[in-house]
């Protein structure tokens, strides 16, 4: 048993593990429905070593005020429904821990590039949108699942995998989306997060989809609008790493690889 | 709700200079490439008016030519060079990434995810050239006003 596991197992509950110091949140709080203007609201709480920016806020709609609009589900960065901007930064309040800020003002605000539902909560359905629009499913007419191709399994390598697994992680935040200065200008673009899924299928060896995915993303609001200025894999939490996968695509269209 | 569907951030997205700090140095290479590629557009265009005074006869084009013969003048176009290195530069590292080369290999990353594309290849390279156009901005100032 490591040393830490010793430690673990030897703390008592009582044990204080990290003592609590207290914390600035400002949330901005906005109801474009209702017409009114961004405002931040302040509170003042508790947090510990391990308390994550959600943490705080859900502290904040627990104790101090029950009508912050946050949009959460899994707080263990899986779903994808936190992304919010961080001090300034898109990231996932789940993941974020307070200590790593490394500050005692904490501003969250919704973020950037999509319409606000209310204060932190944001709506998906144009990011929903351009992903169905690259087919993120394999694509081919023989599978297991239809009858008499007589296919059972379609075997892949680990190298096989390797190619795509990467782009897999993607759970949909939208923290990209965000990032990304195409975006702050043209509400058009197909954007990082659904480039980065034609890739993960494009990518896959068992996908026949490739053509169709291509002439989807090579379009005027497409995949050219992409300047490689980075923030999205910046900001990804997940690895993704959106602006490698676009580039990749490019050199499909370019000709430079098949 | 169409209307609410179009949200972006408009041009704060790229003006906030706050960005600069938190997206990394190859979102400052970003602006700066667009903005000298539109201080060189500008540059192209004013420089074909300028030119374009050699139809007007020798007195006309030898103003126009004393026009950068000025301590202002001088600095303009060591800012001139300076763009022109710049988005030359950092123009073949864009085009040999989005052709895919440089980026390192897709693979399972581990947390805490550093994006490979993103590598230290690609900032020494925006570092570099930043350096080299501030060398041939400095070579090009002790020139003009040596
Ligand atoms: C050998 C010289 C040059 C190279 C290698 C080069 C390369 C590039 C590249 C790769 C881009 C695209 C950047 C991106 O994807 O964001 C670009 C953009 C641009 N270039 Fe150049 N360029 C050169 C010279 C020039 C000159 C002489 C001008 C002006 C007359 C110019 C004006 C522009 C403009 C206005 C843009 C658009 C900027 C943007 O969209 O952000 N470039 N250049
Ligand atoms: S690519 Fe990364 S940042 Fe973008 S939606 Fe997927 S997980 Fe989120
Ligand atoms: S709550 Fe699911 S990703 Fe944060």
């Amino acid at each position: 048993m490591s040393n830490i596991s010793q430690e673990i197992s030897q703390e008592k509950s009582e044990t204080v593990l990290s003592p609590s110091k207290s914390i600035k949140l400002r949330i901005s709080r906005s109801n474009p429905e209702a017409g009114t203007e961004e405002k931040f609201d302040e509170f003042v709480i508790p947090v510990e070593k391990y308390t994550t920016v959600l943490d705080a806020i859900l502290n904040v709609k627990s104790h101090l005020d029950h009508s912050v609009a946050v949009r959460y589900s899994c707080r263990q960065a899986s779903c994808g429904s936190c992304g919010m901007k961080i001090n300034g930064k898109p990231k996932l309040a789940c993941f974020t821990k307070v200590s790593e800020l490394d500050t005692d003002t904490i501003t969250v605000e919704p973020m950037d590039n999509f319409p606000i539902v209310r204060d932190l909560a944001v709506n998906f359905t144009r990011m929903f949108n351009n992903h169905k629009k690259v087919m993120p499913y394999v694509v081919r007419d023989d599978s297991e699942i239809t009858p008499g191709t007589g296919v059972k399994e379609i075997l892949q390598t680990p190298e096989d995998v390797d190619k795509y697994i990467q782009f897999s992680s993607c759970i949909k935040c939208g923290l990209c989306n965000s990032a990304c200065p195409t975006m702050a200008m043209d509400t058009s673009f197909v954007g990082p997060q659904a480039l980065a899924q034609a890739y993960r299928y494009i990518a896959d060896t068992r996908d026949k989809g490739k053509n169709n995915r291509l002439k989807i993303i090579d379009e005027s609001h497409g995949i050219w609008r992409c300047h490689f200025a980075g923030s999205c894999s910046q900001v990804c939490p997940k690895g993704v790493d959106p602006a490698m996968g676009i580039q990749l695509l490019r050199s499909y269209l370019l000709g430079l690889r098949d | 709700m169409e209307k609410e569907n179009k949200a972006k951030e408009g041009i704060k997205g790229w003006i906030n200079p706050t960005k600069y700090g938190k997206f990394g140095i190859e979102r400052f290479a970003w602006i700066l490439m667009r903005i000298t590629g539109l201080g060189l557009l500008a540059y192209f265009i004013g420089h074909i008016y300028e030119t374009s005074h050699i139809l007007d006869g020798k007195a006309v084009w030898n103003a126009s030519l004393e026009l950068t013969q000025t301590t202002e003048g001088h600095i303009f176009l060591a800012l001139v060079i300076g763009m022109c290195v710049f988005h030359t530069g950092n123009g073949i590292r864009l085009m040999l990434g989005q052709m895919g080369y440089g980026l390192g290999k897709p693979g399972r990353p581990d947390y805490p995810y550093k994006p490979q594309s993103l590598n230290m290849k690609g900032k020494a390279c925006i570092y570099a050239t930043i350096g080299l156009a501030a060398l041939a901005m400095w070579y090009g100032m002790a020139v003009m006003f040596g």
